[in-house]
């Protein structure tokens, strides 16, 4: 761990005495036998595998299934520190969707001097496609997940927006119905606010997006890249729970100016398109040629408004690290208000200062690639070998523009089960907003990741992290 | 629904039955091989690589035929791409692929299965624990199919279920006759000797209808009655009526599901009228063989009718 701030555990204060969000769950777990736990464990990762919760790690042989790690100890928010947080987020989320309208149609905010305009002209996000056009109802970003990094009582911090396609609400479900099915009595001993309803929500949300020539009830299809994609069993279980159909490229094609589907019994219009493909295989008429995974001719329809795809095409222009950094300017542009939710301190290795500073600190920082995701490409100053190290100085070097730096953060930690006892772990948060024009609704609680190494910072599933269960008190 | 999704499950339900069918007949030629001496035992051993058409690959793979060598192709070797480990694989992963169209028992039967087997066949099979494999091959088909027929709707998912089941086993009840007429005899002066009424029982074995076939002919092995039994009666559920009956029936409901008949439905009610129409004289007369043969390659045109007409692919 870098910095000298102490870690702030959630469960625990420095004495080691419980803090009142966890009183409730600390009486129950006192009163349990704790082999009777162990086995519990067991029992919800057998549980994982027959249901199929896995995910494919790319890269690996065979594009092995593996299991996220469960930790049965609930990661708990208080009612009161839930309203703050929703507040900042309907904020944030609002921002974001004004942001990215703005820089297809007049680009107030480049004209205003607050954004350089650099920043978006050579952004592979950035689509042309998209200039002068209004996707129906003017919801760019849908489904938003704002990754969230706890540092104190009352420091929450934005780590990164992911206005594109975020992932993980479907284990956010699991967790809550495995912790359910293993423990019932505890629900009723802790009052917990629900997220069951997620799917139906998702399912209206998506509906009231719908064009203006959708069926009385539109038809809603999940597009997935396939059953080797690391989230195929998300995919499969939104469109099954939502009762819409889940459909591959090779499903849909595009007839009398809709995108039909393939069924049994001939083409159906769809109306609505929750895509899990990124934007570059959408079309290989309008992106990459070769893209199997798309529809021909989509990009067509939906700029003449008879279909919504969610998230829009270009949404991304908005999420990215480089543009994070000046996520509060945007915020209060657009909002006129002061951002209620604050970032993490940011250098922008384009600008020769910051990059001065970085590079003269870079064994206290954390530095990360402008597009990355999934904690690839990225160094964490305090835990690299001098060799990572100086590796990575010369990428750096090579491409400033292409990195931003953060403080190494005392991420708050939360206790997980281990053979040991209760053990702290680092964990973030990331909630999940649905985006209509009615409405901006927040599921209470989220999928919170958990670093399952002791002194990890790293929470991501494809390296080894874990989840927990998300509790919001209705208090 | 979808017409990759009609496809997936119509392919799933033949997967599982496919592999269920060929522990089957595992078992079948394991008990009669018991029985007899090494010498002979691989002719019945060839008979299985006959059945199910890899003879040729094999031959590449091996140049001996011995029972431990086979059972392991048919089961798990990787020069067999067909082999039941992959029968299974292919079944999951087509229940994957149509996830959201399966009652959650269904789905969890078919990943149960994929992750029992795959562990039970990871290690080659010895003849102490063939019985066991095969014994869980069965039960985990028989339990998918169960939940199958316990949990799910009874819409057009269900009768693709239903289709792919009763095509897949219509065709391995014919291979599974036609190859007992064909190799297993060294010559025609055994027809109706001890041995040829074993094969006979070890034909009704692979297809589940030993003692049935025993109580229903107080014990009576006769060639004739058997493939009288096996194709024409419609009470057994692995006989070729009972098959294309219950094929008719849900293509029936489909159509009726879709208010529309379309060029399967006739082919199939054609095909089940002329079946149901014949006697086993008949068939004996125009030649046991030549009339699996005309079956196998009918059974083949109806699952590609039902595949175009259908929109299983694009």
């Amino acid at each position: 761990m870098g910095g000298s701030d102490p870690v702030f555990d959630e469960m625990h204060d420095a004495n080691g005495a419980v803090r009142p969000a966890y009183a409730g769950y600390d009486k129950w777990l006192s009163e349990q036998d704790q082999s009777l736990l162990r086995r519990k464990g067991a029992e919800a990762e057998s549980f994982f595998r027959r249901t199929g919760i896995t995910f494919n790690v790319y890269g690996e042989e065979d594009a092995e299934e593996r299991l996220i790690p469960f930790d049965m100890l609930p990661r708990v928010i208080t009612g009161a520190e839930w309203r703050r947080l929703s507040r900042g987020i309907d904020q944030r989320v609002r921002a974001l969707n004004a942001f990215i309208h703005d820089l297809y149609h007049r680009q107030e905010i480049i004209r205003s001097g607050r954004l350089p305009e650099r920043l978006f002209r050579d952004n592979d996000a950035w689509l042309p496609q998209m200039v002068g056009f209004t996707p129906p109802g003017a919801v760019y970003s849908h489904i938003v997940g704002i990754d969230l990094v706890r540092t104190g009582p009352d420091e929450f911090l934005v780590l990164e927006d992911n206005a594109r396609t975020p992932s993980g609400v479907s284990y956010m479900l699991e967790n809550r119905e495995t912790m359910m099915a293993m423990f019932p009595e505890l629900f009723s001993r802790v009052r917990v606010r629900p997220v069951s309803d997620y799917p139906r929500r998702l399912a209206r949300s998506l509906a009231a997006c719908a064009p203006d020539c959708a069926a009385q009830r539109p038809v809603v299809a999940v597009l997935t890249p396939g059953i080797y994609n690391s989230a195929y069993f998300e995919h499969a279980f939104l469109a099954d729970q939502m009762g819409a159909e889940l459909v591959e490229g090779s499903d849909l094609r595009v007839e009398n100016g809709r995108v039909c589907m393939r069924t049994t019994r001939g083409f159906k219009p769809v109306d609505v398109i929750y895509r899990r493909v990124d934007d570059e295989y959408l079309d290989p008429l309008s992106f990459n040629p070769q893209s199997m995974l798309g529809v021909p001719g989509i990009m067509d329809v939906y700029r003449a408004g008879r279909i919504t795809i969610a998230n829009a095409p270009g949404t991304g222009i908005c999420d990215d690290k480089a543009i994070y950094s000046f996520t509060p300017e945007i915020v209060e542009f657009y909002t006129g208000e002061k951002p209620l939710l604050k970032n993490v301190q940011t250098w922008r290795c384009a600008e020769k200062d910051s990059l001065a500073y970085v590079l003269d600190n870079i064994a206290d920082l954390v530095v990360k690639e402008v597009h990355g995701s999934g904690g690839y490409g990225m160094l964490i100053g305090p835990t690299s070998s001098k060799r990572e190290i100086s590796r990575f100085v010369k990428k750096l070097k090579a491409r400033p523009e292409n990195y931003i730096a953060q403080p190494t953060l005392a991420l708050s930690t939360v206790p997980v089960f281990t053979k040991a006892g209760l053990a702290p772990r680092h964990v973030d948060l990331r909630p999940f907003v649905l985006v209509s024009p009615d409405s901006i609704d927040i599921t209470p609680g989220g999928l919170t990741r958990v670093a399952m190494k002791r002194g990890s910072l790293v929470v991501n599933s494809s390296q080894g992290g874990g989840t927990k269960d998300s509790w919001v008190l209705d208090d | 629904m979808l017409g990759r999704t009609a496809h997936a499950i119509y392919w799933m339900y033949r997967y599982l039955e496919r592999a269920e069918n060929t522990a089957r007949l595992l078992d079948a030629v394991f008990r009669m091989a018991l029985t007899r001496g090494a010498d002979a035992a691989s002719e019945e051993w060839n008979s299985v690589l006959a059945t199910l058409g890899i003879q040729e690959i094999y031959a590449q793979a091996y140049d001996e035929i011995t029972g431990p060598q086979v059972f392991n192709f048919v089961l798990r070797d990787r020069n067999n791409p067909g082999n039941v480990v992959q029968m299974i694989e292919q079944a999951r992963s087509n229940a994957r692929m149509s996830r959201s169209s399966l009652t959650l028992e269904v789905w969890e039967g078919v990943n149960e299965a994929w992750m029992n087997l795959r562990d039970l066949l990871a290690r080659p099979v010895r003849e102490s624990n063939l019985g066991a494999v095969l014994t869980s091959i069965r039960r985990e088909s028989t339990a998918v199919r169960g939940a199958t027929y316990g949990t799910m709707l009874r819409n057009e998912i269900y009768h693709f279920a239903r289709a792919g089941t009763f095509i897949e086993r219509a065709e391995n009840t014919a291979r599974i006759l036609d190859v007992k007429y064909h190799l297993l005899l060294p010559s025609l002066a055994y027809v109706g000797s001890s041995l040829d009424s074993s094969q006979w029982d070890h034909v009704l074995r692979s297809l589940a209808g030993d003692r049935v076939y025993s109580w229903l002919n107080a014990g009576r092995i006769d060639p004739r009655g058997i493939a009288e039994f096996l194709i024409l009666d419609r009470r057994f559920p692995r006989s070729l009526t009972f098959c294309y009956g219950q094929l008719r029936e849900n293509l029936a409901a489909l159509a009726q599901e879709h208010g529309a008949e379309m060029p399967t439905q006739a082919l199939l009610r054609d095909a089940d009228i002329r079946l149901e129409a014949l006697t086993i004289e008949e068939i004996f007369d125009q030649g046991l063989h030549e009339f699996l043969v005309d079956f196998i390659a009918q059974n083949l045109q109806i699952s590609l009718a039902i595949g175009e007409d259908y929109r299983f692919t694009a």
